[in-house]
């Protein structure tokens, strides 16, 4: 949902809760059929020229009555296939739930890929085309046909993309008008567009509705399927030059989402997805494309990963569901000639095909049939909602994931990795054990002499995550590399507004202690309590979703040799805190300023510093208990020792055994003073300690929240200004300056949208991660208590074994 | 002594093992102590408000019964030592065990005192036990300032008689043992007495994180955080079980082991004091025989006089002590074997409810995950 809200900061702000968004995502989609439906009936006719021989017949009337959106994706696809020469189709088909995106994406990548895709498919539409047009409903071809017609009537690609554009604006409705400014070039090509984008949309729905169905459903079903992939990844590409043509002309390269599904109507479907059902499922797609595009322009490492992972999962459960076509992906990869595109649009595409699957598999696979293909998209376009959202179904991770990375694509242009992270935590989160990924941190070594000296420990992973090359690996990190690695994870995630978990801060004199070599109990204390507190680090780190994926962490984790990290001399000690308090400092000031819009931010920001400060206190009082702790297993060794004298000296020789009997027992109840000191100090003086921290690294993505508004408050500032001078300019009838000044002024209402959006994702970002942060705050506490309490009892118990050792003792005494 | 005992047989009208300090009242600065004891004749009980001025005068009257013979061989039972309202810590600190709580423990050392005094052969029969303790008007609170057993003029005059040789094995023996057993004895008492303070402060400390647990508790729909409410409510819970707990053990070790060892300690001083006064008597006598061996013959008959009621009353006093001393040895081991004995059934009975306790929080917190 963030991602939907960033996108669609200025017209639906509103959109950015995430639970609204899985459950318009699902009307969204429902919705997408509907407007699919009519696309396709507008355009229904013309594919079915193309399309006829296989599909038009059977499907045109049902399909179009019933459930056009399924129908038309199929039929779409087919015609696509057919008209541009497959092309387009090729790429559609192999994406199908995502081809939106792919199609966004394509359509970035789109002239050369579509001219490939449409090569490779038009080889593959010709067979899939065929199974297709069995299995998609007659709607689906019709609009196919239509688009085909129209495309083949014009420039295959500029009408795709027109007809996208179209599309998109239609779907949006309200965003039609941006559409239409962006595209003013002319008014016929819009409404074209509309149709196709329309069209594409539902092309892709019903595809990945169609995949999922089919594989579960049978060969036949597979074939269809992969006709239908083959067929879509045409469409797509055809939906991809669209686009891509349209954000040629619009954008200028940098704002690829925004130009090619024209701003406005780009945001509108996202918002519209988590406002509105069936605009929904178009205007997610199109976002999601526009944002893998995005993403890919960028270039983000982790979204490549990411797409790959998806991608690997994915393959997984699409090959089996579909063993016979498994060119449905292989084409799509074929297709897509720009590899970044590809990867871009096979991981959406893969999420949502895995979502589909499940879905498919739970409810569509018998009625797969192809007689309804309608229902049974329907369904699929139900179940897929609700699948997607719950990880039940094995593939349902990945689709889930694709799901929320095609939001978060959109949400993030500028940081679409994120954003998908973020889906994926949210995915995540909900099969809690997903990350079964297990970090220690060990054997402290001192390493050197002297003041050169510094621990280093065993990092040791466990983990069944692909990802990683090995299932357990451990490497020697010192710390500063832990600071290191924090040091890049919130230069990059801080701004975006994630909370990352903070390490240690650097101590001097614990350090220093260690150095000079003192074997004493407070330095062996402070190397534990440090080695604990690098590894609950390291767990938090690695349990957070987003950060996980960050390049950084996997070769923290696995390289052999990491660079030295440099800067974090900067960070030692007093100086770390020094900084956490400055950044809450700028953040009270900021806040003045600040009208706060949102009344959940205001709450939260005081809620967490109420917590702070009640967490430092209990922090004080766990550490005096710790020191009292301590103090008695002192006083109680120091009794045993008094007690054996006096045992020594006693003459009655029962008693003095029985003394020196006691010394012992309390020399082991010593023992166990001093472990439950330690036992305290682990369980609750550690961990609220590591909450303090954690506590400023909220408040810190509360900053990072408020300095991205500031920033858009300025831009608007600026934007006021650029306005008036352009008024000033018009009264003092300058035209040449006038010119510029509008310029600027398009060039500021272009960043006043980008900081609003950037706004508005980062704040959807801080929220989600305040609420998992609270989330994973209670477990953790429960957790720990209940080890506590675990540790406690057993003391106890021990104390009794103790006692009733000795008090047969004391009775024999006479 | 026997003849003492046979003179005094209605000795006291009250039951020696019964006597009890029931009540400690505040008066301004004084503590004043209300003594129950019940009547021999049967049904009824004196009940008389006493301050630590009148224990003093009873121990006074006890010193001084010159016309006990060899009263100076008698271990007096340890008096407690005066407490003032607002006194220093420095002075809390010296009385150990006994200024802890609100003076029970103090109550408990003073009808220790009594019972003692109240049950021993030679003291009983004395009048002033039974005007203190029968009488309801205080008795006379005239003070005997100055006598042979201040503590402090002991201290400065006859240290150096300390390290005398004895000429009786026995008392030999029994001093040098005397001297480790109440240095060891009072260094446990103290580490004891630390033990308990440290545990009463885990108690106190318990106690605030059980409270500071109480702000984190956020009000609100919010699912997650009524869960971690609850979570710190229980856990608070948990904490003030773990004070209750805490403040339990030590005041029963206060009230066991610490007040036996308290007691030990005072009694060995005792046994102490009564071995230096034999000590001095014994160094009184030598110093008699030596100088009736040198004296003139004149003053021969003089220095034989004193010599021979310095030797009567040295053996009357090494009769006493004799006695004495094996019956403090029997009741010192007993002493500290109930001591022991209670101390340990205490503390098994609080780990076991301590660990029922915990079970069920863990069982209710596993219930809540």
């Amino acid at each position: 949902m963030a991602t939907s809200s960033e996108r669609s900061p200025p017209p639906f702000p509103e959109s950015e809760d995430q639970d609204v968004l899985d459950s318009e995502e699902v009307g969204g989609r429902d919705s997408d059929e509907d407007d699919g439906e009519d696309l396709f009936t507008s355009a229904s006719e013309p594919p079915h020229t193309s399309m006829d021989p296989l599909l038009s017949p059977d499907i045109q009337s049902g399909q179009v009555s019933t459930k056009p959106p399924a129908d038309e994706n199929d039929p779409l696809i087919e015609p696509l296939t057919g008209q541009t020469g497959s092309k387009p189709v090729s790429e559609l088909v192999s994406e199908p739930s995502d081809d939106f995106v792919d199609l966004t994406n394509n359509i970035t990548d789109s002239p050369e890929d579509l001219t490939e895709a449409k090569s490779a498919v038009a080889a593959e539409a010709g067979d899939s085309t065929e199974f297709r047009v069995d299995e998609p409903t007659d709607e689906f071809e019709d609009i196919f046909g239509s688009e085909t017609e129209e495309l083949g009537g014009e420039v295959v690609i500029a009408d795709v993309t027109v007809e996208a554009a179209a599309d998109k604006s239609e779907v949006t409705s309200g965003s039609t008008d941006d559409s239409g400014e962006e595209k003013s070039g002319s008014d016929a090509e819009q409404e074209a567009k509309e149709t196709p984008t329309a069209t594409v949309i539902d092309l892709s729905a019903d595809l990945s509705a169609a995949e999922t169905k089919l594989p579960p459903g049978s060969e036949k079903i597979f074939d269809p399927l992969g006709d239908l992939f083959s067929d879509a990844p045409p469409a797509a590409g055809a939906k991809k030059t669209s686009t891509t043509t349209v954000d040629l002309s619009d954008d200028e390269g940098s704002d690829l989402f925004t130009q090619p599904l024209q701003t406005k109507p780009a945001k509108q479907p996202q918002r519209s997805l988590f406002e509105e059902p069936d605009e929904d499922l178009f205007g997610e797609p199109l976002g999601a494309a526009s944002k893998k595009t995005v993403g890919k322009e960028q270039k983000d490492k982790s979204e490549t990963t990411k797409a790959a992972r998806a991608g690997s999962n994915v393959g997984g459960p699409l090959h089996e569901n579909k063993p016979v076509e498994p060119t449905d992906i292989f084409t799509e990869e074929a297709v897509a000639t720009a590899p970044s595109t590809r990867n871009t649009a096979k991981p959406k595409t893969n999420g949502v095909l895995s979502e589909e699957e499940p879905d498919i598999f739970a409810e569509a696979t018998v009625e797969l049939s192809l007689d309804s293909p309608r229902n049974e998209r329907k369904t699929d376009v139900t179940a897929k909602p609700s699948a997607a959202p719950g990880p039940s179904v094995a593939p349902g991770p990945s689709a889930s994931v694709s799901a929320p990375v095609s939001a978060s694509a959109a949400k993030s242009l500028s940081k679409p990795q994120s954003a998908a992270l973020e889906e994926l935590e949210e995915e995540s989160e909900e099969q809690v054990d997903k990350f079964d990924i297990q970090v220690s941190v060990k054997d402290p070594e001192k390493i050197g002499d002297g003041m050169t000296a510094y621990m280093a420990y065993k990092v040791t992973t466990e983990t069944s995550l692909l990802m990683f090359r090995n299932q357990t690996f451990s490497v020697k990190r010192r710390f500063s590399d832990f600071l290191g690695l924090y040091e890049k994870l919130s230069e990059k995630h801080a701004p975006n507004g994630f909370i990352v978990p903070p390490p240690p801060e650097k101590s001097i004199l614990g350090m220093t202690k260690v150095k000079v070599g003192k074997e004493d109990s407070s330095s062996a204390d402070f190397v534990e309590r440090r080695r604990g507190a690098l590894e609950r680090y390291l767990q938090r780190v690695v349990t957070h979703p987003s950060l996980l994926q960050d390049p950084d962490v996997r070769e923290f984790l696995e390289r052999e040799d990491l660079p030295r990290a440099v800067s974090t001399q900067a960070l030692s000690g007093a100086g770390f805190l020094k900084m956490i308090t400055k950044a809450t400092d700028a953040v009270s000031k900021m806040t003045i300023k600040m009208n706060e819009s949102d009344v959940w931010f205001e709450e939260k920001l005081q809620e967490v510093e109420a917590a702070d400060q009640h967490f430092r206190k209990l922090h004080a009082l766990v550490e005096s208990l710790v020191v009292h702790r301590k103090e008695l297993s002192l006083h109680t060794a120091s009794f045993a020792k008094s007690t054996a004298m006096l045992g020594s000296a006693e003459d009655n020789t029962a008693l003095s055994r029985a003394l020196s009997q006691l010394a012992e027992v309390e020399d082991k109840i010593e023992q166990l003073h001093q472990d439950q000191a330690a036992n305290d100090t682990f369980r609750f003086a550690e961990l609220i300690a590591d909450y303090i921290r954690l506590l400023g690294a909220v408040r810190g993505s509360f900053d990072h929240r408020m300095k991205s508004w500031q920033r858009w408050q300025d831009a608007q500032a600026a934007l006021q200004k650029k306005r008036e001078v352009e008024a000033k300019l018009l009264w003092a009838n300058k035209p040449d300056k006038l010119q510029l000044a509008k310029e600027e002024i398009v060039e500021w209402e272009g960043k006043v949208t980008q900081y609003e959006r950037d706004f508005e994702r980062v704040s959807a970002t801080v929220r989600k991660e305040v609420i998992r942060f609270e989330k994973e705050k209670t477990k953790n506490f429960k957790q720990q208590i209940i080890q506590y309490l675990e540790c406690l009892l057993k003391s106890q118990q021990q104390l009794i074994k103790y006692w009733e050792a000795f008090l047969p003792e004391a009775k024999a005494i006479a | 002594m026997m003849e003492e005992d046979k003179e005094v047989k209605p000795s006291l009208s009250v039951h020696g093992h019964n006597i009890k300090v029931t009540e400690v009242l505040r008066d301004g600065d004084t503590l004043t102590f209300l003594i129950v004891s019940q009547k021999l004749s049967g049904t009824g009980e004196y009940h008389v408000h006493r301050t630590h001025s009148d224990f003093e005068w009873l121990q006074q009257h006890l010193f001084s019964q010159e016309d006990v013979p060899g009263i100076q061989g008698v271990i007096f039972p340890p008096l407690p030592a005066k407490v003032q309202m607002n006194a220093s810590a420095k002075v809390m600190k010296q009385l150990g065990f006994l200024g802890l709580g609100e003076w029970q423990l103090y109550c408990k050392a003073l009808e220790t005192f009594l019972q003692q005094v109240a049950s021993h052969t030679i003291l009983s029969p004395n009048r002033a036990v039974e005007i203190f303790l029968t009488s309801t008007d205080p008795p006379g609170r005239q003070r005997v300032k100055k006598n042979i057993f201040n503590r402090l003029s002991q201290a400065v005059e006859e240290m150096r008689k300390e390290g005398h040789k004895d000429v009786d094995e026995f008392f030999q023996t029994e001093r040098d043992h005397n001297l480790a057993l109440s240095g060891y004895t009072r260094t446990a008492a103290e580490r004891f007495l630390d033990v308990v303070l440290t545990e009463q402060k885990i108690a106190v400390a318990c106690g605030h994180f059980s409270a500071a647990l109480h702000l984190c508790v956020e009000h609100g729909e919010d699912p997650e955080k009524q869960a971690f409410s609850k979570t710190c409510v229980k856990l608070s819970e948990v904490f003030d079980c773990m004070k209750k707990n805490m403040t339990n053990v030590a005041e029963k070790d206060a009230n066991s082991l610490g007040l036996g060892l308290d007691l030990r300690s005072r009694c060995l001083d005792a046994e102490k004091e009564m071995l230096f006064r034999r000590t001095c008597k014994l160094v009184e006598l030598e110093n008699a025989t030596r100088n009736a061996e040198k004296a003139k013959p004149l003053k021969k008959a003089a220095m034989e006089e004193v010599k021979k009621a310095a030797e009567t009353e040295f053996n009357h006093i090494s009769g006493v002590a004799k006695d004495e001393i094996v019956r403090f040895q029997r009741e010192r081991v007993k002493m500290l074997q109930q001591a022991l004995v209670q101390w340990c059934e205490k503390q098994l009975h609080t780990a076991k409810e301590t660990a029922e306790q915990f079970d069920q929080h863990l069982q209710a917190f596993r219930g809540m995950a």
